[in-house]
């Protein structure tokens, strides 16, 4: 049991980690750090490096809720998060979500999207404040 | 001073503000395709080829010297930012280039790799100026037997001592020499390997098997490899270079130069030993000068120095290319292959019959050279964004563009059906390790050679000796022999201690 967060480096996923780990503080469960990539660039910013990885840990390690980070790579973004949190029978899931136009959604897709309609349970978007 | 007056006419015919845009965008693309791993200034021409069809000739000479230059600039960029080297040539750039990357000195490695670059290029395209009519009046000289020799001198030296494998530089050779055979025999009209199949009969065009074995290899390639861990990559702004930097870059860039112009210029060509050589170079050097011997752990020297020499011998390569029609590299291959597309045939008599076309390559190569500093210091950062573009998109733009040149060049479906046989055995050989090189030298040097030889047997009505009836030609046999026997015989009383780099490149591109 324990509360599923979707993270990528910027300001989408720092308002899912916090708001996740008030989430998890209040529920009395532990977080598990999803941060995927589909691995078909040479270079992709939202997927952790080395570094990033240790200064992650670092920072959940401060916020004293039990923890772990699920690097996955290959798969659909959505789909890794979806089975993640099927895999640790998650109480939620917590994602950052961006505005986007309706053309904008047609042409990029939406994986917040995706996540809210086929979670097995409760998702909580966040919004950066 | 006639050479001097000479290049100054090249430039009035190259200051043209059409040319200056096509040298504009010809640096441009060479850069684009130079930042992305994989995709090397030979391919970006293979692809382009077609495109520039038309073009006039001198149009499209100088938009191909300007991605020929951007193409070995843009390596560079991959190196420092990514420590994975664009092409070949930028592996011992990264070395310590990214190690300076890594300690938030990647402006100033990006920046004295350019300038270097620029230096390089500069003095490499000046000497070329200066040595090819030098040599070329000496080539009318040379008969048909030294050629063949020569020419022969260049395949066993690019097959043998490039490349980890001389089996599988041989190898690649082979099959290269092959493909050239194919078509009807220029003396006697005989088909040869054509299958009965008459489209084979004009033989197969060497833009077809380059930009196979080039493009659709490569984008097989990535698809068999397409999910992969994504690599660090080290934010930049825009390059500048301290004082301190000036000071410790300048005395590389002119070593770096005079290692790989001769280098660049050799029948072996290749811009891989001399970078190597200026790498141990400096790093000799610092350790020798004691006191702040940065290297190991980003010493702009260990940039400066391959750079230029990577730089300059891309120069170099020009030399033999104009003065005797001999290509030494893939890249110098697909530029013979263009010029005889525009009926132009390099050699000796380039200089004499066209005089006005050779300055005026000469002189866009340079400013192309300036452009490229111009425009890749501020757009740096532009470039490593590049890196991010997903590769399903970008290689099904690769594909467009090699299905298209491939179509273009006979507008026969027959083309498109060989690019794909040529595209699987792209795959092949990188599956097996093979190198590119012999093979496309092999289909392009294998014609030429034959109509020497051919030459040559005529005159001597058959008889053998007529390949050995000059004394250059056989002072080059020599050569030959030496190349096959000699480096063997070194790797085995000395332990092979200097090719660790090389294996390391290669275990990342496998993993």
């Amino acid at each position: 049991m324990a509360i599923v967060i979707g993270f990528i480096p910027d300001k989408y996923g720092e308002a899912a980690l916090a708001h996740g780990l008030e989430e998890a503080a209040r529920r009395q469960t532990g977080v598990v750090v999803v941060n995927t990539t589909k691995g078909d660039a040479l270079v992709d910013n939202r997927y952790l490096g080395a570094e990033g990885k240790v200064t992650l840990e670092q920072r959940l390690a401060d916020s004293g809720v039990e923890h772990e980070i699920r690097q996955t790579m290959g798969g659909d973004v959505a789909d890794e998060i979806l089975a993640i949190a099927k895999d640790v029978a998650a109480d939620a899931i917590v994602i950052g979500i961006r505005h986007r136009s309706p053309v904008g959604k047609l042409i990029m897709g939406s994986v917040a999207q995706r996540v809210i309609i086929d979670a097995t349970c409760p998702v909580i978007a966040v919004k950066p404040a | 001073m006639d050479t001097l007056n000479l290049l100054l006419d090249g430039f009035a015919g190259a200051l043209t503000l059409e040319n200056l845009l096509y040298a504009a965008i010809g640096v441009l693309l060479g850069t684009f395709v130079g930042v992305l791993p994989g995709i090397g200034p030979a391919m970006a021409l293979a692809l382009l080829l077609p495109v520039t069809y038309g073009l006039d000739a001198t149009q499209a000479l100088i938009m191909f010297a300007g991605i020929y230059y951007g193409g070995m600039y843009g390596g560079s960029t991959t190196s420092i930012l990514l420590n994975t080297p664009g092409e070949s040539a930028s592996v011992m750039t990264a070395i310590e280039g990214n190690k300076m990357a890594k300690k938030g000195r990647a402006a100033q490695a990006l920046a004295t790799a350019a300038i270097g670059s620029f230096i390089a290029g500069t003095i490499g395209t000046l000497l070329v100026a200066f040595f090819t009519p030098t040599i070329a009046t000496w080539a009318v000289e040379i008969g048909a037997p030294t050629y063949f020799a020569i020419m022969l001198l260049a395949m066993v030296l690019v097959s043998s001592v490039l490349g980890a494998s001389r089996l599988r530089g041989f190898i690649a050779l082979a099959i290269g020499l092959t493909i050239g055979l194919v078509g009807l025999d220029a003396s006697t009209a005989q088909a040869r390997l054509t299958g009965g199949s008459l489209e084979l009969a004009d033989g197969i065009d060497i833009v077809v098997v380059a930009v196979g074995v080039f493009a659709i290899g490569e984008a097989l390639w990535t698809a068999a490899h397409l999910r992969r861990r994504p690599i660090d990559v080290i934010p930049v702004g825009r390059p500048f270079m301290g004082r301190d930097d000036w000071r410790r870059s300048w005395a590389p860039w002119l070593r770096g130069t005079a290692l790989g112009f001769p280098f660049g210029a050799l029948p072996a060509g290749g811009a891989e030993t001399p970078t190597f050589l200026s790498y141990i170079t400096e790093r000799k050097l610092a350790a020798r000068r004691g006191g702040s011997n940065e290297f190991g752990e980003g010493a702009i020297e260990g940039v400066a120095g391959p750079e230029a020499a990577n730089n300059a011998s891309a120069a170099g390569m020009f030399v033999p290319l104009l003065a005797l029609g001999l290509p030494v590299t893939a890249t110098a291959s697909i530029l013979l292959a263009a010029m005889q597309k525009y009926g132009i045939v390099p050699g000796p008599t380039l200089m004499t019959d066209q005089p006005d076309l050779i300055w005026t390559l000469l002189a866009s190569l340079l400013i192309g050279n300036t452009l490229l500093l111009v425009i890749n210091l501020p757009l740096a950062p532009v470039w490593a964004k590049l890196l991010r573009v997903p590769r399903p998109q970008l290689y099904a733009g690769i594909l467009f563009f090699a299905c298209l040149g491939a179509y273009s060049v006979g507008q026969s479906s027959f083309d498109l059906l060989l690019l794909l046989v040529f595209g699987c055995l792209g795959f092949a050989i990188r599956r097996f390790g093979i190198p590119v090189l012999p093979l496309i030298l092999g289909v392009i040097l294998g014609p030429l050679m034959e109509v020497k030889m051919r030459e040559a047997l005529d005159l001597s009505g058959g008889a053998v000796s007529g390949l050995f009836n000059e004394p250059l030609a056989i002072f080059v046999y020599v050569l030959v022999v030496l190349a096959v026997v000699v480096p063997p015989l070194i790797a085995r009383y000395r332990p092979p201690a200097l090719l660790e780099h090389h294996d390391q490149h290669h275990d990342e591109e496998v993993s």
